[in-house]
């Protein structure tokens, strides 16, 4: 699993690639948090583009970050999951944090 | 409804195997020619199972968790994961989705919600002290289509 993190002027993007379980997760959630803490982004974008497998511990990774991010005022997002990534997060009660298609083209 | 072939593994209760684990699984069902979903879900399903295992059973410290495995001429695996770690003093408490033990280590509590969710029948046994076993069934129509 690697982190891509992309920082602009009122968001930050973290582009997931590769596996996401428990044991990757915890990398995952170290290399954000770093960089959420320095940044506090109005709005933190985990982008799941290359996400290629995802159990629970996904839903610990987003709901994790949307807790540091309230703390500060801001908030998270989830861009592009794949059809599989987001069954789990719709089971998880979360659908209504992934970005609309239109948002996502830009 | 006849055997058509089966798989036991006994790996150590460590992170890193959740992908050995879920790679070996969907390599065993592979030949039952399932769909791209089956697989999918069948991944997620031991992944839950065997995180379970070594989080909550082991508590992050060494054992062993074996997985058995067992295809019919019907199109159904068969998944049976055990470890003989603490055990679950209340399994239907366990089995609440969103419930966990471990929330600081961002555990969402949803790993039987999973397994349920993408299997078509999950029954969980355990006693503590003893250990958990975690039977899954999942009915791969992929094949049959």
């Amino acid at each position: 699993m690697t982190v891509e993190i992309t920082v602009g002027e009122e968001f930050l993007t973290a582009a997931l690639s590769g596996e996401l379980d428990h044991h990757t997760a915890a990398k995952a959630r170290e290399l954000i948090d770093a960089r959420l803490e320095r940044h506090t982004p109005k709005l933190c974008i985990l982008d799941f583009s290359r996400v290629s497998f995802m159990d629970s511990s996904g839903i610990g990774l987003i709901l994790g970050r949307q807790r540091a991010a309230e703390l500060y005022g801001g908030k998270v997002m989830i861009k592009n999951p794949s059809r599989y990534a987001e069954k789990i997060i719709k089971l998880a009660g979360l659908g209504a944090m992934i970005l609309p298609e239109k948002i996502k083209m830009q | 409804m006849k055997t058509v072939n089966k798989m036991k593994m006994i790996i150590p209760a460590m992170s890193k195997n959740e992908a050995l684990a879920r790679s070996c699984i969907a390599a065993f069902a592979a030949q039952a020619d399932p769909t791209v979903e089956e697989l999918s879900d069948i991944r997620s399903a031991v992944c839950e199972a065997v995180t379970n295992a070594i989080v909550h059973g082991y508590r992050d410290k060494a054992g062993d968790i074996t997985l058995t495995l067992k295809l019919t001429d019907d199109g159904c695996l068969y998944i049976k994961i055990a470890d003989k770690g603490c055990g679950i003093e209340d399994v239907e408490k366990a089995m609440e989705p969103l419930y966990t033990t471990a929330p600081e280590e961002e555990r969402a509590g949803l790993g039987f919600a999973v397994m349920e969710a993408f299997t078509d029948s999950l029954k969980v046994t355990s006693k503590v002290g003893k250990g958990t076993c975690v039977t899954m069934k999942k009915r791969l129509i992929g094949k049959y289509e």
